[in-house]
């Protein structure tokens, strides 16, 4: 379980994590989303206690991270993969980390053989290491206190196809036997597969949250025309709400059979209809991230911003 | 790598998962971060190998009357003094350089913790080199030595005196990690600063304090003669402000401060 609330860090005068409130549940996998430098790691980083938070709490497993005993026995993490020394081999820094949390050594070579380092790689110094062989060593570094709790940036940072499938599988395993995982990205297919639960983030605020279905429900419907004018005119005549999606299309808020009628009784040409389903989150994603580098006062977060008036 | 190899969970006897490491393990993985890089390992074997090619020089090259403990101490001694605290330097600032501090730190939340604990290490590994040199330099004296009377004189206050210039040598690398937090200039300033400050006490301005602050002289004598007591306090004011306050900066900021690994 991982719970934040009103969650706000300020670095150099500029908030980069304002007012942050989410909650993790045992048994579920939640996806945060944004793009880079939307205040993801700070706020990973505020959860497992390596920066200060100028308000607002983070709580793990119903208390502060540092309050943890042991943490690494209860909570995994991994925050960046290249963080490990480069002088020392691979298995050796997994073992020092092993040695401080108390986990008996041969969980080491368990953990190599479940992420698929082989004993050649195992022997190598972590210098010599590929990005995508890093992130499984961070894998097994974030797995080795067998925690009830995953915490991890970008872990799909430099895998391959088929590692990335692997982590699916892993993480999905995870949540099943009742733990928590939070995992951090800046690519929503990396997230979309395996996530319970998704928060999007954009200059340090919430965007949206919820269930994949919550997130989708008010979707409305794709429109395309050769005459956009005229449908542009037609929509607001209708009073329907349009937004201007990937330049020549529009996204109404209404359902495909009120958008069609309205078309027809417009004279207005239509050559696409279609539920906003499929363009999904990805459009959501998009526009409820794209230009929110500045803190604007937010407004209802799931539904975007009205259209300009249109050209 | 198969997903079938997921479904059955590894798991961990439960004992040690609400136990805080002990300090004991956390000094014995300290020293072994020590040891355990490529750096780590070969300032040791550079360490012991150096001191021997010292202490040879040194019996061979002598005049016969000069092969005392106490002029082959004050050779032997000093390829663990300049390495020592590179080792001490480098035990801290690779937690930052090498960013392993984003997993120290989120093991052991407690930062001054971890820090007393690199303390302790390095401490051991001091004392460690310390009985590695006086064994090396014991050898080289007793092998060559004609057997002149003073050979073996003062060895109990000389060896004492080596204790305590080689640690505190050691704590005063930590505390320049700990205080600059990258290799580099740590390293630098450990030892071209103390050279600097020299000569800036050695103005005749400064003729009445420069004894009691001027850590290179105070500390410099602690290898070649047993010291007198005034001269021993000499050395615990330099060290106070040598080691002592850059290690309670060095500290503070670490505890109280963000980790910006």
């Amino acid at each position: 379980m991982i719970e934040t609330h009103a969650l706000t860090k300020q670095l150099g005068g500029r908030t980069v994590v304002s007012n942050v409130t989410f909650r993790c549940e045992p048994g579920t996998v939640t996806g945060f989303l944004g793009p880079n430098g939307a205040g993801k790691t700070t706020t990973m980083r505020m959860l497992v206690g390596l920066s200060e938070p100028d308000g607002g709490t983070a709580t793990i497993l119903g208390g502060p991270y540092r309050d943890l005993p042991n943490p690494g026995r209860r909570v995994g993490i991994l925050l960046d993969a290249s963080a490990q020394h480069s002088g020392r081999r691979g298995r050796e820094a997994l073992a020092v980390s092993a040695q401080m949390m108390g986990v008996p050594a041969r969980r080491v070579d368990e953990l190599l053989a479940l992420v698929g380092l082989d004993e050649a790689a195992a022997r190598k110094r972590v210098g010599q290491y590929s990005l995508g062989m890093r992130q499984r060593l961070g894998f097994a570094h974030a797995l080795l206190g067998d925690p009830e709790v995953l915490i991890l940036d970008e872990p799909a940072n430099g895998l391959d196809p088929e590692g990335m499938r692997w982590m699916r599988g892993l993480l999905r395993g995870f949540a099943d036997r009742g733990g928590t995982v939070l995992l951090s990205s800046h690519l929503l297919a990396e997230v979309e597969a395996v996530a319970d639960r998704m928060m999007i983030i954009g200059g340090g605020r919430i965007r949206a949250q919820g269930t994949r279905a919550e997130l989708l429900t008010e979707s409305g419907t794709i429109v395309e025309a050769n005459d956009l004018v005229a449908l542009d005119a037609v929509l607001r005549r209708a009073g329907l709400t349009a937004h201007v999606a990937d330049g020549d299309r529009r996204l109404v808020e209404a359902e495909p059979d009120a958008v069609a009628r309205v078309a027809m009784d417009g004279g207005v040409l239509l050559r696409r209809l279609a539920p906003a389903e499929s363009a999904g989150l990805e459009r959501l994603f998009f526009e409820l991230t794209a230009g929110a580098g500045a803190l604007e006062p937010q407004t209802d977060p799931i539904r975007p911003e009205p259209a300009k008036a249109t050209s | 790598m198969s997903t079938t190899t997921l479904a059955v969970p590894i798991r961990v006897d439960a004992a040690g998962v609400h136990a805080r490491p002990g300090l004991g393990r956390l000094v014995a993985v300290e020293l072994r971060k020590m040891v355990d890089t490529r750096a780590g390992f070969w300032l040791q074997v550079a360490m012991v190998a150096i001191t021997v090619v010292a202490v040879i020089v040194a019996c061979v090259v002598g005049d016969a009357e000069d092969l005392t403990l106490r002029s082959v101490l004050d050779v032997g001694l000093q390829p663990a003094a300049v390495l020592l605290p590179v080792t001490g330097i480098l035990l801290v600032t690779s937690e930052w350089s090498q960013r392993t501090g984003l997993i120290t730190f989120a093991l052991v939340p407690q930062r001054s913790r971890v820090l007393g604990a690199k303390l302790l290490a390095s401490l051991v590994l001091a004392v460690a080199m310390l009985v590695m040199s006086v064994a090396v330099i014991a050898a080289g004296v007793l092998v060559a030595s004609p057997g002149v009377d003073a050979t073996w004189s003062d060895a109990a206050p000389l060896i004492g005196q080596a204790a305590v210039y080689l640690t505190t040598g050691m704590v005063v690398g930590v505390a320049f990690g700990a205080v600059l937090r990258t290799s580099a200039p740590a390293i630098v300033s450990r030892f071209a600063l103390p050279i600097a400050w020299s000569a800036v006490v050695s103005l005749p301005f400064f003729a009445d304090i420069a004894p009691w602050v001027d850590t290179a002289r105070a500390l410099g004598r602690m290898s070649a003669e047993v010291l007198s007591p005034i001269e021993w306090a000499q050395a615990g004011t330099a060290l106070a402000i040598w080691m002592l306050l850059p290690l309670l900066i060095g500290i503070w900021q670490i505890t109280r401060r963000e980790v910006a690994v």
